[in-house]
């Protein structure tokens, strides 16, 4: 027989415990007393994701655990901080609508927590498996909240979409690492960097160009970024919120550390595939928006412009590249649950209303809304001083510094485009006669567009804290 | 000893005989229960080898599992395979080539081993010799220990998997009446009988 075998130690993983626990014994609450305690339980998971955030924040668990599988250090810090912010939010903004829409289920917070643990999983992941599983698992849990309105048609539909998509993205991602782990033996990214230390066959950049399909696909960029409108529209609106913040940025952070950390010594090889996926991305997320007319898919093709922006700052592949995508995604965060908070308000008469026009005359109904929502769409299309131009002029900023002039100078245009639609949806607020008024705000959802307006107007109170918070972090891959 | 090549020769003719009665038996059900013949005996023959973790995972998955879905859905499906067979001979010559090369294959992948002898340590967890260790324990021993992040996280990802299935299925449908035990026993007398005068000639 063999000795016993110590026990790995668990303290980085601490707060993946906590959640795991928690949905657990939450599922069990669930399923015990019934649907009536879906408003309990979805209390109970805001707060558990809020507890979460502060674990985060105070405790110092950074270290290398399972054999180097997981690995908990500055750069997952800031990360899972977002993260969780962002499903915690995305939670509590579902809760007026579920009631409205008589679709209250306890399973619906759950599934979130659940996809949250697999984003925790997926951002600490330093092993190959480890990213499979922990992209699986919120991948999964996604699948099924997308479609989780299941009386609705477009709902289904979505979820279907999304799963078989999704399952051929999983499919090309695992030959990928098949492909890895055949050309160079190992699945941990510390033994890929030095297996790779001897130079790289062809073989390992296929499987490196298959990696990065897959996952370019989890963040929607082009050209794997067909589901998206689809997805985003049928879904209902607050998961779509929750589709556009939390899981954009869990699969950012698992490319940043894949490719700073398994595929550094072929850094021209990754370069090239994401400066290209980065310009398909900023091209067409800022010409396919122009013609629509459904906010939700407007707002779909905005994210696959803005994980463009976002790309661009990791293709430079420097420090000070990965820093701009960090400041970009807290800006990004903001800026889109703030966006959906006025999408998810945007009710006329007990119903949704997702059409642009819907917004005229905002200005004059709810004077206080129309102001947060312009300032965000200003944001988002990058005018000073507010936050969004912040995030695009450190991602810029990096890629000049590398000389990436061509990428900047398309950036910069794509921008300029994607200005049009932004402002054209101001100008509908503003400018057109009202037909109608929204049902009144409710309080969680006016919250969370009051903070999101404050942050991205006053981003230069606290950019100072936030950049430095997100140099520290990006210093820590290198 | 002498037990072991006759417990092998007993195995192996049965896994043959059996697999080509699934191929030729007239009836479908009898086919899938020679394929769970079939099953077992490969399952003794893995026992020989000392390979008892595959011999039960072959008994566990194929025939609890595999064998018994298949048998549901010949019994359910109401398949012509006289008909489906009708082809046979016209397909024949594929179907020889397709066995060729993977005989051909096997060949390969079994003198490799025998060519390189010392590749056959060379995981990146080595089996243990058998007698040192069961290969239970073994995989135990890697499984629990190694790759227990991974097989906890495989766990959760199942489960959120059961959760889905169930949240865009389960549906509680209104007014099936349903067996309250509790309400039963707990009835008296009182409550369940009901005492009427009843008049003469008048009824109910």
């Amino acid at each position: 027989m063999t000795e016993m075998a110590t026990l790995p130690s668990l303290a980085p993983l601490t707060v993946e415990l906590l959640l795991a626990v928690g949905a657990m014994v939450l599922l069990m609450f669930g399923v015990f007393t019934g649907e009536r305690s879906a408003p309990t339980i979805t209390g109970i998971a805001v707060a558990l994701l809020a507890v979460a955030v502060l674990m985060l924040a105070v405790m110092d668990n950074n270290g290398l655990t399972f054999d180097g599988a997981f690995i908990m250090d500055p750069f997952a810090r800031f990360m899972k901080i977002l993260t969780l912010i962002g499903s915690g939010v995305a939670i509590a903004m579902s809760v007026g609508y579920a009631r409205a829409e008589k679709f209250e289920r306890f399973e619906y917070p759950i599934l979130i927590v659940l996809a949250t643990l697999g984003m925790l999983m997926m951002i600490s992941a330093n092993d190959m498996i480890s990213l499979y599983l922990g992209l699986e698992l919120q991948s999964l849990a996604l699948y099924v909240v997308a479609a989780i309105h299941r009386d609705s048609v477009r709902s289904t539909e979505a979820g279907l979409k999304y799963f078989v998509l999704g399952a051929l993205a999983s499919g090309i991602l695992l030959y990928g690492i098949s492909l890895v782990y055949g050309f160079t033996g190992q699945t941990g990214y510390d033994a890929i960097v030095a297996a790779l230390a001897e130079g790289r066959s062809t073989g390992l950049v296929i499987g490196l160009v298959f990696v990065l399909a897959g996952l370019a696909f989890k963040i929607s960029a082009v050209p794997f970024h067909m589901w998206t409108p689809d997805v985003y529209e049928g879904a209902p609106t607050p998961v779509t919120a929750f589709f556009a913040a939390a899981p954009k940025l869990a699969a950012m952070a698992l490319i940043i550390r894949v490719v700073i950390g398994a595929f550094e010594p072929v850094t021209a090889d990754w370069q090239q595939v994401i400066a290209f996926v980065a310009i398909a991305s900023m091209v067409l997320g800022a010409f396919a928006a122009i013609g629509q007319t459904n906010i939700k898919r407007l707002m779909a093709y905005s994210s696959i412009g803005h994980m463009g922006f976002a790309l661009v700052g990791l293709a430079a592949g420097s420090k000070v590249g990965i820093q701009g995508v960090m400041v970009y995604l807290v800006i990004y965060l903001a800026m889109t649950l703030g966006a959906f908070a006025c999408i998810l308000a945007m009710r006329r008469h007990d119903q949704m209303v997702e059409d642009i026009d819907a917004l005229a005359g905002l200005s004059r109904t709810q004077p206080l809304v129309a102001f947060c929502l312009a300032a965000i769409l200003f944001s988002l299309a990058g005018i000073p001083p507010l936050a969004g131009f912040f995030a695009k002029y450190y991602v810029f900023l990096a890629a000049i510094e590398k000389g990436l002039y061509v990428l900047a100078v398309i950036g910069v245009i794509a921008s300029v485009v994607g200005a049009f639609y932004y402002l054209r949806i101001v100008k509908i607020m503003y400018f057109d006669e009202p037909d109608g008024e929204f049902d009144p705000m409710p309080m969680e959802l006016s919250a969370v567009l009051g903070i999101s307006g404050v942050f991205v107007i006053g981003f230069l109170v606290f950019a100072a804290p936030i950049i430095a918070a997100a140099g520290a972090a990006a210093a820590s891959l290198f | 000893m002498i037990l072991k090549p006759l417990f092998f020769y007993l195995f192996s003719l049965l896994t043959i005989g059996s697999a080509l009665m699934v191929i030729a038996s007239r009836n479908p059900v009898h086919s899938v229960l020679f394929l769970i013949l079939a099953f077992f005996n490969s399952a003794g023959l893995f026992i020989l080898l000392g390979a008892e973790f595959l011999a039960m995972i072959l008994v566990v998955v194929y025939v609890g599992a595999v064998a018994v879905l298949f048998l549901f859905v010949v019994m359910m499906l109401d398949v012509d395979f006289v008909e489906l067979r009708q082809g046979f001979l016209q397909y024949l010559p594929v179907g020889a080539l397709v066995g060729i090369i993977l005989l051909a294959e096997l060949i390969a992948v079994l003198g490799g081993t025998l060519l390189a002898p010392d590749l056959a340590g060379s995981g990146a967890a080595p089996i243990p010799p058998v007698d040192q260790m069961s290969n239970i324990a073994a995989i135990g021993a890697l499984l629990y220990t190694k790759y227990v992040y991974f097989f906890q996280a495989a766990g959760m990802v199942l489960l959120v998997a059961m959760i889905g299935a169930i949240v865009l299925t389960l549906r509680h449908k209104e007014g099936v009446k349903r067996q309250d035990v509790s309400a039963q026993v707990a009835r008296s007398p009182e409550t369940a009988v009901e005492v009427v005068k009843v008049e003469t000639g008048e009824g109910i």
